[in-house]
């Protein structure tokens, strides 16, 4: 326990310096909120059609832009073979590493998400819906974002290997998250998607860990 | 001094059994053996590219030989790999694992509590190393000898039977060169083992181990 406390807070303090931390995803993310009139037209039906769908994408999209350092340094750096010869399983290494990436980016933009949401013209009553369904897709996105960023290590242009990587995983929780967002608001039952977004998120925190620790074990051979 | 506490599990022979390493395409040696008992020093020579890094990464698990097996002996009978390697072995390169733009304080006390000291321990060992003064700057500022000094200092602060070390003295000056062979020392007399790749000699009495062709 001393040793998991150990390496989440230097786990946060690394993801907290790499690539301006929350500042970066947040930034992202009112960014292009901000842009999405511009392009759709100002007209408030149109755009609280959308609003709760453009808000989760462009929620899955800032998750994504600091994840190649997720590993990467500290395999550059040998701090990946410091952690392979201490007290803890890599396993548990990696899970801790994207417990502190959405710690640091996933909560923040969960806040985030339905202000942004509102803003484009959602009902403030799905706000709460939002927020638990951007927490949840935040694990997913964390703990999936990790696979493809271990997977990616050693290779040269990793940025774009975790995207391909990652993409196609990430759609299951766009479309569970979407669907239960959408239904809140139009009144229809929203717990299944819900669940199944929920569902989503655990699978990805429970098996990711391993793809993760064997794909840095891989890489350091 | 922070003493190991007397643990029954600790290392008293390091096996390596016929090895055979490939980088790429490439056999970098073979048909390697040799046992290191604890007390003992062994300084791996061989050209650049000859294999040392590799076989310290091979007896540290992080890279598999093509063939033969690596065996750590405690308490009279072989240790499980992965625990004799999660508890007794130091691993110190060229990639020190140290943060740049964290305090060399945050850094040290990581990398000792992480391998099983404290902070006390860890604070000693920078006395010892005369890093105390350097402990609040970011690792990013401090220089070559600085940093390795900074990678070494858990060596004497997490008690551990192994010690691999990837050309440990290269970018230390006189001056610390003669303290580092000092703490070698007493970590031989405690029963430690060391296997170092070196190019220059060690400071210390130690068996010579010719990697490669």
């Amino acid at each position: 326990m001393r040793l998991l406390i150990l390496l989440l807070r230097r786990e946060l303090a690394l993801a907290w310096a790499r690539g301006g931390g929350p500042l970066l995803a947040l930034g992202f993310f009112a960014a292009a909120v901000a842009m999405l009139p511009l392009s759709l037209g100002p007209e408030p039906a149109r755009l609280a059609r959308v609003a709760a769908g453009a808000a989760w994408v462009l929620l899955a999209l800032a998750s994504l832009l600091s994840l190649d350092r997720m590993f990467e340094p500290d395999f550059e750096d040998g701090a990946l073979d410091l952690l392979t010869l201490g007290p803890l399983p890599l396993e548990a290494v990696a899970a801790l590493k994207c417990l502190a990436q959405w710690l640091v980016t996933g909560a923040p933009l969960a806040l985030a998400a339905p202000i942004g949401a509102i803003a484009l013209g959602a009902k403030p009553a799905a706000a709460p819906i939002i927020a638990a369904a951007a927490a949840l897709g935040g694990i997913a996105f964390a703990f999936l974002g990790g696979a493809g960023a271990a997977l990616a290590l050693a290779s040269r242009r990793g940025g774009l290997l975790i995207a391909v990587i990652v993409l196609p995983l990430l759609t299951p929780p766009v479309i569970f998250g979407g669907a239960a967002i959408d239904n809140f608001q139009s009144g229809l039952p929203w717990l299944t998607p819900f669940s199944l977004l929920a569902a989503y998120a655990l699978a990805a925190a429970a098996l990711t860990p391993f793809a993760m620790a064997g794909a840095c074990r891989n890489a350091a051979s | 001094m922070p003493q190991a506490s007397p643990d029954p599990r600790v290392i008293s022979a390091v096996d390596l059994d016929d090895l055979a390493v490939q980088r790429g395409e490439r056999i970098l040696f073979s048909k390697l053996s040799a046992r290191i008992v604890a007390g003992e020093a062994v300084a791996l020579t061989g050209a650049n590219g000859a294999g040392k890094t590799t076989l310290l990464r091979v007896v540290a698990g992080l890279t598999a030989p093509l063939t033969g097996i690596v065996r750590f002996e405690g308490g009279g009978r072989d240790l499980p790999n992965e625990d004799a390697r999660r508890e007794h072995c130091h691993l110190v390169g060229h990639q020190d694992g140290l943060k740049s733009g964290r305090s060399a304080r945050a850094e040290l006390e990581f990398q000792v509590r992480w391998t099983g000291g404290d902070r006390s321990s860890a604070l000693d060992a920078a006395a010892r190393l005369g890093l105390t003064r350097l402990l609040n700057l970011p690792v990013r500022v401090l220089s070559a000898g600085q940093r390795r000094r900074l990678a070494l200092a858990r060596l004497i602060a997490s008690p551990r039977s192994v010690w691999l070390l990837d050309e440990p003295l290269s970018p230390l000056d006189a001056e610390s060169r003669g303290l580092f062979g000092q703490i070698m020392g007493e970590h031989l007399a405690r029963g430690g083992l060391i296997l170092a790749a070196v190019h220059d000699p060690l400071p210390i009495t130690s068996r010579q181990i010719r990697v490669g062709a």
